[in-house]
């Protein structure tokens, strides 16, 4: 499966090669974290508030003095972290019950659908907002939110993965065998079913990294001072005006980050599946 | 065709279930006063006492879910814990306003993002098919709030064209900015679907007998080709109508628009928590209901799907 994607193939690809370089720099930036930032990203210099970019501060100081691109740097992290550990969360579950609905079919998935739709029935937003707002602020309520607004998406794809999937001869005559469910669904249909999960995921992972940054805008997730993002926008917008460089790296950050993996996921897509509608 | 219509009204009900009882948990998961997920102490003795007869602490727990229900049915929302103003009262007087925005937002997205669509489907594989490519590319990957403080910065502060927010009592250069934000994300995707459904009808048989009869490629394209292509794309800007919901919260916040979105950011910054229930279950509702009303006109719309469903 995915050993038909080549090195090859993506560095004939300009763009997704770009897309991958940058997604290992900003991983190894999340890594590397502590000892890449010059400054303390909490450490308020009350001398330099909100000073333009210089030899100092590479990026320039926010409206309480921090420096603006060591707090990029350890916001990579919570993105990187919050984006990662939800997308596999959601992954998970969602591939768990849309296996479920997608074989056992009747009456179980009847009822697994119904909970699929009453999910998705939520603006993602909006779930997001009430599922974190009534849970105590921070990194924890972040992946909670995200997790449980992006499972029922797998598990609907899967299902229908699955169901396509059952209908295969190999699936037929594994069962004429004697073979239990769950050896046909993990020795078979699991596999055939994972590059399109991977896609899938490659894809919506963009998206969760955009909930996050939203949430933390908003005042959810996770908490000032600890820098995200989607804080560091909101806390300093009231100075778009006189200091924009404070608001423009932050969003930078989000939207290089999120067209890699935007990127990424269409170059996987292409070399997979063309005809899929994920 | 009545058949359908029955079966996707039947389906529909559960799934309005579900959402009150998600925001039933969900309301239930704060802690202390299970009355606190709808009223403040600031209420009348009257609401308190009517839903605290419905939530109260006593009653076993499906039963406070049914009083919820109840309690909905009568339009009784809850109300605000600082203003003590009815929430289904502020839902229905902010709630145009949003609608206002999504409406401008889309015909923004629909006009623009069918235009790029058509024209990067026509220059396939050129310089400007990549353009529109990265175009669209980044209007998914760019985070809206960001997107409309760059436009506020540019347009509103440096240049000066538009007023940087507000509503501005009607008067239309206030909804443009707000509309270009709320509406890039959407744009981004009808000019995806618009460019792979032309690319698709453009090879079609009868394109080539249209160019061989002699008509201009204009025609082709425009007359032939895109009306048979705009079946996926309008499904697609109906089914995202919904997604209008979640922008908005962020765009409204930005330029200070007085919609649903705004409403529920003072909430989420005062922990107002009848507030922000009520506009969790009013928007799932409202996205709910527009998916549905978009699933029966395209149903009805799709003349392929309309015999077959006479049979």
């Amino acid at each position: 499966m995915l050993n038909n994607i080549t090195l090859k193939d993506l560095t004939r690809n300009a763009p997704a090669l770009i897309a991958v370089i940058l997604l290992i720099l900003l991983v190894l930036t999340a890594i590397a974290g502590p000892y890449l930032a010059p400054q303390d990203p909490l450490a308020m210099d009350l001398d330099s508030l909100k000073q333009p970019p210089s030899k100092a501060h590479l990026l320039g100081t926010d409206s309480k003095g921090r420096d603006i691109f060591s707090r990029i740097v350890y916001g990579t992290r919570i993105s990187l972290a919050v984006a990662i550990i939800a997308s596999a969360l959601s992954l998970c579950i969602g591939v768990f019950f849309g296996l479920i609905a997608g074989y056992f079919g009747g009456r179980t998935d009847i009822i697994l659908s119904q909970i699929f739709d009453i999910f998705l029935a939520f603006p993602s937003l909006l779930l997001a907002i009430g599922i974190s707002a009534v849970m105590p602020p921070g990194l924890v309520s972040a992946m909670l939110a995200i997790t449980l607004v992006g499972w029922a998406g797998f598990a609907r794809l899967v299902r229908g993965l699955t169901l396509s999937l059952k209908e295969q001869t190999y699936v037929e005559a594994s069962r004429a065998l004697g073979a239990r469910p769950s050896r046909i669904l993990y020795k078979h249909i699991l596999p055939n079913a994972l590059p399109l999960i991977l896609v899938a995921g490659s894809l919506r992972v963009g998206g969760f990294i955009l909930l996050e940054a939203a949430l933390s805008f908003l005042g959810l997730g996770v908490q000032p001072p600890t820098p995200t993002w989607g804080s560091m926008i909101s806390l300093n917008r009231a100075y778009i005006n006189s200091a924009p460089w404070m608001v423009i790296f932050p969003g930078l950050a989000i939207s290089i980050t999120v067209i890699s993996f935007n990127i990424l996921g269409d170059f996987l897509r292409d070399k997979l599946d063309p005809r899929l509608e994920v | 065709m009545l058949f359908y219509l029955l079966k996707r009204i039947l389906l529909f009900i559960p799934t309005l279930l579900g959402i009150t009882l998600i925001t039933f948990i969900l309301m239930r998961s704060l802690p202390g006063d299970p009355v606190a997920g709808m009223a403040g102490e600031r209420a009348s003795p009257e609401t308190i006492a009517r839903i605290r007869a419905e939530l109260g602490q006593d009653r076993p727990l499906p039963l406070q879910y049914v009083g919820y229900l109840k309690l909905l049915t009568t339009g009784e929302l809850g109300r605000s814990y600082y203003t003590n103003r009815k929430i289904a009262d502020d839902l229905l007087e902010k709630f145009p306003n949003t609608v206002k925005l999504a409406l401008a937002a889309l015909l923004f997205a629909s006009i623009i993002g069918v235009g790029m669509g058509v024209f990067a489907a026509v220059k396939r594989g050129t310089g400007w098919d990549r353009v529109v490519t990265l175009i669209s590319v980044s209007g998914i990957s760019i985070p809206v709030f960001w997107l409309g403080l760059a436009l506020m910065l540019v347009f509103a502060f440096y240049l000066r064209w538009l007023p940087p927010s507000g509503m501005g009592k009607g008067n239309l250069v206030y909804i443009v900015l707000p509309a270009i934000t709320l509406g890039t994300f959407s744009l981004s995707y009808i000019t995806r679907v618009t460019r792979s459904a032309m690319l698709e009808s453009l090879s079609q048989p009868y394109v080539v007998s249209a160019r061989a009869k002699g008509l201009s490629e204009a025609n082709v394209v425009l007359k032939h080709a895109l009306k048979n292509s705009l079946i996926p794309v309008v499904t697609l800007i109906g089914l995202d109508l919904g997604s209008y919901l979640n922008g908005a919260v962020l765009t409204e916040t930005i330029f200070g628009w007085d919609g649903l979105g705004r409403y529920a950011l003072e909430g989420i910054l005062k922990r107002d928590y009848p507030v922000i229930m009520g506009v969790v279950l009013f928007g799932a509702v409202v996205f709910v209901s527009i998916n549905l009303l978009v699933d029966i006109s395209y149903h009805f719309l799709d003349p392929r799907v309309r015999i077959k469903g006479a049979e």
